[in-house]
């Protein structure tokens, strides 16, 4: 084994085993253990995918880890197989670096919970899930990963199990997977049934004479995409996301902004040269990521809890993210997860830091004026707000413009709308940012003399991610200021083909900037005029009084009209096929059939009446009927 | 024994046969048409004693043993069915005080 | 020799339990099934799949019928085995806290005698008896045993699938005279030259047998109330090994003998099969007994199974037969904990319970284990099975499998339904308190979880053993497939 092949394996083994002993023998640990173990699992996990990255540039060839035929019959043939390239390269920094920094701020975080060491346990094993999903040489590996992140998700969003409500939001994100799961399946099963091949390398090879275009590939790239919806929150299977904030902050952070949402993505750039062959699908994810982005953005407007906000924004962001995917710039969807890996994990931290101070209130109507108490969640969160809006040199710029310039150059009109979504995002995200930290404290008097700043174990990821959404952006510095500046679109160039946008000049392209810049910071400007003084306090969307706004502040009433549509009839059938037909009829027959059986009975024992003279007659008849017969022929 | 063999061939072998019949066919009748379960005893021992009769008719006409030998055996369990058939309708007699055969239907189903 | 013993050591030590004291019972019980479970091991040992049918024992019994004690084991039989011989010591296990008569237990490895003979009898007369026999056991414990309402239940459960064995018997009696040898021998079945109508003929007069004992839509009422009555034992028994019977016996007995009246019917199986999947797990959804939804929940995932042997490629036989395996272990540990769950709570309705898992943790891991190998998750046994299974049904006909594929949805709907009402939530109502699991319930539920999880990871264990078998049986469907291909 190659020193690479020990460094995935550690990689992806060391949070297992972290999980592995936090879930068999957590209960009787000291939690100081526990969180130390689990820390140091996801770090080592950490190191590996680092000293691999350093061993890995633009030319490396990508290598495979074969560890066994997981299973075979007939001609369906699928290995336990893991393979390295840049693409999971800079997936695995991201997943076990943000990993690692989301378990030491739930060290803090989690502190004083009763379920400590479990939930550090299901934290390990996502890391090891999300590990598998990116590293998986085929789909059914990918699969796995897929899958498994699902599990831990549902056990995270329930993590706190006593309310029933966080468990029916994990019960719906489990299920509203599993719808987009469907879709994936019958992706695989349609690429089975024509390359009998599930293996990444494998399919690009047998697709490479394909004719662009192809029907049976685009419906199997579309039913792949169905699966990257559920999972990445697409409409329509987007609302279990929001309501996944049920878990621990945290989780929030980890799985439902940074890593597991951001699977779709990967879905679909893995196999990219599936979906650059069917123009039709990549349509159609462009306008699925365009509506999402903007329906999310407007929910986003008008959200009090400050994690709902977070959650609509990540929709929205990863609408985005789509929109990138659906121009065919594949490497620029990846850029934006990136970016938003870090900065919207740094805003989920921030958001957890105030909760903690205000000992779990959520509720923006109740905050105000916390940026003296709280200095560094603040300071923190103020880069991060800058990141996300989209405003230079931070990392959310960069990668948003680059969305924007493609989008530009595919249809000058998807580009307004695209840049309306974005200066939304701008204005929630500053909106949010006043309520919070500027004006007034306005929760009671009680709460505020509690109020103190988040312990370092929660204050260090904050920095560190700070730091990164600082930075983060200048991996992929637009061609337009310096040439070959592009980082990523170099290192991932032997992987993906680098797409450009076309017939844009550079001098649009700068325009363009300048154009969503601008209009960003006047977005900001009003955010600051409405809410900077802390004088307009959102009300209860009950008490709203713009139906516009109460729409928006009650979700589009999404909810409400998929359960009318889709849960209410899906139980009133299984009660009816319960109790009507399976009972009724069903049975019924089986049970006529019963009764028939009873009622020729019935019938036939009226001959039986118990007197000897009718017995003795019917015997008399009997022989002479016989003899009778027998003298005749 | 020739000569009670030759006594019986006296009477024509038709005779024999209409006269068992008829009472083969009165024991019937009787066993049909009589409700008292005595009484029906009595006609099945009739049909019997009609078969015994042609049996030693054919018998003596065959010149042939055989038949004769039947009739012992036919008499021998007609006595044995008499001893329990009649202790059968004593208790019968006993416990429903009544030997009525429409009465005795507890047998039904 | 391995074989015989493998079959009557149970059925001897069954009289020896019956005779024997209520104290001892339970104890010989145990260790015949574990000796049992041993011959198992030494079979495992030496079995070679490539090799086909080993530790075959034949001995003259009614010759002037053809009939005779054929025996032997091959992949498919072997799978089985181990399957019986691993779930009845803990099916036997977990009864043992109950106060029950030595018959009880006696009944159980009688019930295990009888299985094992169907899965090694290679006689059609000898399978037939064993098939019978396996009715028997069952019979008695859910009409003693049974809770309310048992005697209606037992006395429909009996007529219907007895009635079904009867139009087997008339199939096996048709192939007996349509056979020149005038045997029962499989052997000669197998080479018989049987025309296409009595092909259909006897496929039909067979699996009528084998779909109610799986049973298949619309065959299946007599299900969910004898499991729901039957002592949790019986229920056991009965989804995790039973019927698998049937399963088994389509590839021992309908596929290789009338492979074209299998053919011809197979379309209408699927349907049946496929209405099965979606309409037993749409109905599992809002059960409040957990034993009705486990049931319904069984159905569905049987539905699945069949519809996979009837795409007729050695995928989908041997995600069949994987799945059976899967589907055993999962179902007997779902029971396990319903009647867990039953014994601290006095009732299976999932309305009285909620909260459980805080005190119950461990209880609850189990069960979360056990579920998800049930809903299919992936490095679980189920998430192999349902996977080839539909990409058996895909490779048909797609659309069939990703109608079938609901199942992977419905599934995870009524499972994680049923988890949470009963272990999760608790903070708003009054719940129950009760003791976690004791050591002899972990004992029970432990390896169950294992074999769940292992073979999820490494499923070849099983594979590898059907995997020759189940490629013989593919390739004498190919002749049909390739030619259905050319029109």
């Amino acid at each position: 084994m190659s020193s690479s092949e020990i460094l995935l394996l550690t990689c992806l083994l060391a949070p297992l085993s972290g999980a592995g002993i936090l879930l068999i023998a957590g209960r009787s640990l000291p939690k100081s253990f526990a969180s130390a173990l689990a820390t140091t699992s996801v770090f080592l996990s950490f190191i590996a995918a680092f000293l691999l990255f350093r061993q890995t540039g633009a030319e490396t060839a990508a290598f495979k880890l074969n560890l066994f035929s997981w299973f075979t019959a007939g001609k369906l043939s699928v290995d336990m197989a893991f393979r390295y390239d840049q693409l999971t390269a800079l997936f695995l920094l991201v997943i076990t670096g943000i990993g690692s920094l989301i378990h030491l701020y739930s060290a803090g975080y989690m502190h004083e919970d009763e379920g400590h060491n479990r939930f550090f346990g299901y934290l390990n094993f996502f890391v090891f899930f999300m590990i598998i999903l990116v590293t998986g040489a085929n789909f059914a590996v990918m699969f796995a990963g897929w899958e498994g992140v699902g599990l831990c998700s549902y056990l995270l969003i329930g993590f706190w199990y006593k309310n029933s409500d966080y468990n029916l939001a994990a019960r719906k994100a489990f299920v509203m997977n599993r719808i987009g799961d469907l879709g994936l399946l019958a992706g695989l099963f349609m690429l089975l049934n024509r390359y009998n091949t599930l293996d990444f390398e494998a399919l690009q090879e047998a697709v490479k004479a394909v004719k662009s275009g192809d029907a049976y590939l685009t419906t199997a790239t579309v039913c792949l995409f169905i699966g990257a919806m559920g999972k990445s929150a697409q409409l329509p299977l987007f609302t279990w996301l929001p309501d996944a904030m049920a878990g621990p902050t945290p989780v929030s952070a980890l799985i439902h902004a940074a890593t597991m949402v951001t699977a779709g993505i990967y879905l679909v750039v893995r196999n990219h040269f599936l979906f650059s062959l069917t123009p039709a699908t990549l349509d159609l994810i462009l306008y699925v990521g365009l509506a999402t982005a903007l329906f999310a953005a407007t929910i986003g407007l008008r959200q009090n809890d400050i994690k709902k906000v977070l959650a609509y924004s990540t929709v929205s962001q990863l609408g985005f993210m789509f929109i990138a995917l659906g121009t065919g710039a594949f490497t620029t969807g990846f850029f934006h997860v990136f970016t938003h890996a870090f900065f919207k994990a740094l805003l989920f931290l921030g958001a957890g830091s105030v909760i903690h101070a205000l000992h779990h209130e959520q509720d923006m109507r109740f905050m105000g004026g916390l940026k003296k108490k709280l200095p560094i969640t603040w300071i923190t969160f103020l880069i991060g707000t800058i990141a996300i809006s989209g405003i230079p040199p931070l990392a959310g710029f960069f990668s948003k413009d680059e969305i924007l310039a493609f989008l530009y150059a595919k249809n000058p009109i998807l580009w307004g709308l695209a840049l309306l979504g974005s200066l939304m995002t701008a204005f929630y995200m500053f909106r949010l940012y006043f309520l919070v930290f500027h004006g007034s404290y306005r929760g009671d008097a009680h709460t505020e003399s509690h109020i103190h700043e988040s312990p370092i174990s929660m204050t260090l990821p904050l920095m560190v991610l700070a730091a990164c959404s600082l930075i983060a952006g200048f991996i992929g510095i637009p061609e337009v200021f310096a040439a070959h500046s592009h980082w990523l679109n170099h290192f991932l160039g032997n992987l993906i083909p680098v797409q450009h946008p076309e017939g844009i000049s550079h001098s649009t392209e700068i325009t363009l900037m300048g154009v969503s810049v601008t209009a960003v910071l006047v977005m900001v400007a009003i955010a600051f005029r409405v809410y900077g003084q802390g004088k307009v306090v959102p009300v209860a969307p009950e008490e709203e009084k713009n139906p516009v706004f109460k729409l928006l502040a009650q979700k589009y009433r999404i909810d409400e009209f998929y359960n009318f549509l889709f849960v209410a009839p899906f139980n009133a059938i299984s009660q009816f096929f319960g109790k009507i037909v399976d009972n009724q009829i069903v049975d019924g027959i089986v049970n006529a059939m019963g009764n028939l059986a009873m009622t020729t009975s019935g019938l036939l024992r009226l001959l039986h009446n118990g007197r000897v003279g009718t017995y003795l007659l019917a015997m008399t008849l009997g022989v002479i009927l016989v003899l009778a017969y027998n003298l005749i022929f | 024994m020739q000569e009670l063999l030759q006594n019986v061939r006296l009477v024509p072998m038709e005779h024999y046969v209409w006269l068992s019949s008829l009472l083969f066919c009165i024991g019937v009748m009787g066993v049909l048409l009589r409700r008292n379960t005595i009484v029906m005893f009595m006609s099945i021992e009739l049909m019997l004693n009609a078969v015994n009769l042609l049996l030693v008719a054919f018998s003596a006409y065959a010149n042939k043993p055989e038949g004769e030998v039947f009739v012992f055996f036919v008499m021998v369990v007609a006595a044995a069915e008499v001893a329990v058939g009649l202790g059968l309708l004593v208790m019968i007699y006993r416990n429903q005080n009544t030997t009525d055969s429409q009465a005795l239907q507890t047998l039904k189903w | 020799m391995l074989t015989a013993l493998l079959v009557f050591l149970p059925l001897l030590v069954s009289v020896v339990v019956f005779l024997s004291p209520r104290k001892l019972a339970p104890g010989i019980a145990l260790a015949g099934s574990l000796a049992a479970l041993a011959i198992a091991a030494l079979m495992i040992n030496a079995f070679d799949p490539a090799l086909g049918r080993q530790f075959s024992f034949e001995q003259a019994w009614l010759p002037d019928f053809g009939i005779s004690l054929k025996m032997g084991v091959d992949g498919f039989s072997l799978l089985m085995v181990i399957l019986t011989t691993v779930l009845t010591p803990l099916i036997l296990a977990s009864t043992f806290n109950q106060a029950r008569s030595s018959g009880f237990f006696g009944l159980i490895l009688f019930m295990e005698s009888a299985l094992l003979g169907v899965f090694v009898a290679q006689d059609a007369f000898l399978y037939y008896l064993f098939w019978e026999m396996a009715l028997i056991p069952v019979y008695f414990l859910v009409l003693i045993w049974g809770n309310d309402n048992n005697k209606v239940v037992t006395y429909k459960f009996f007529v219907y699938t007895l009635a079904g064995s009867l139009f087997m018997l008339a199939g096996i009696l048709l192939l007996y005279f349509n056979n020149p040898a005038r045997t029962f021998d499989i052997d000669q079945l197998y080479t018989l030259q049987l025309s296409g109508n009595q092909q259909s003929l006897i496929f039909i007069l067979m699996f009528v047998a084998f779909a109610i004992k799986l049973p298949l839509f619309p065959f299946h009422t007599w299900q969910a109330s004898t499991y729901t009555v039957a002592p949790t034992a019986a229920t056991m028994l009965l989804s995790g090994i039973m019927l698998k019977m049937a399963v088994y016996s389509i590839v021992r007995w309908i596929f290789p003998i009338v492979p074209l009246g299998a053919w011809v019917w197979g379309d209408v199986v699927l349907g049946m099969s496929i209405i099965g999947v979606l309409y037993g797990g749409w109905i599992a959804v809002r059960q409040d007994n957990i034993k009705t939804m486990l049931a319904y929940s069984s159905f569905s995932h049987v539905g699945l199974i069949v519809a996979g042997l009837f795409c007729f490629t050695e995928e989908g036989i041997q995600g069949a037969m994987f799945q059976s395996f899967a589907h055993g272990i999962n179902v007997v540990g779902l029971f396990f904990i319903a009647e867990i769950l039953f014994q601290r709570l006095q009732t299976h309705d999932l309305k009285l319970m909620g909260g459980l898992r805080v005190s119950a943790p461990v209880l609850a891991s189990f069960f979360l284990i056990l579920m998800f190998g049930s809903i299919g998750l992936p490095m679980t046994n189920g998430f192999i099975g349902e996977f080839m299974l539909l990409r058996a049904l895909a490779g048909y006909k797609l659309w069939l499998g990703v109608l079938a594929g609901a199942t992977v949805i419905i599934g995870a709907v009524y499972m994680l339904r049923a988890f949470q009402k009963s272990m999760l939530g608790g903070s708003e109502k009054e719940t129950f308190t009760l003791s976690d699991l004791t050591l002899r319930e972990k004992i029970i539920l432990f390896p169950l979880a294992a074999v769940v999880i292992v073979t999820g990871i490494y499923p070849q264990l099983i594979l590898q053993i059907t995997g020759p078998a189940s490629a013989k049986l593919g390739e004498l469907f190919n002749v049909y497939l390739n030619y259905s291909s050319l029109n």
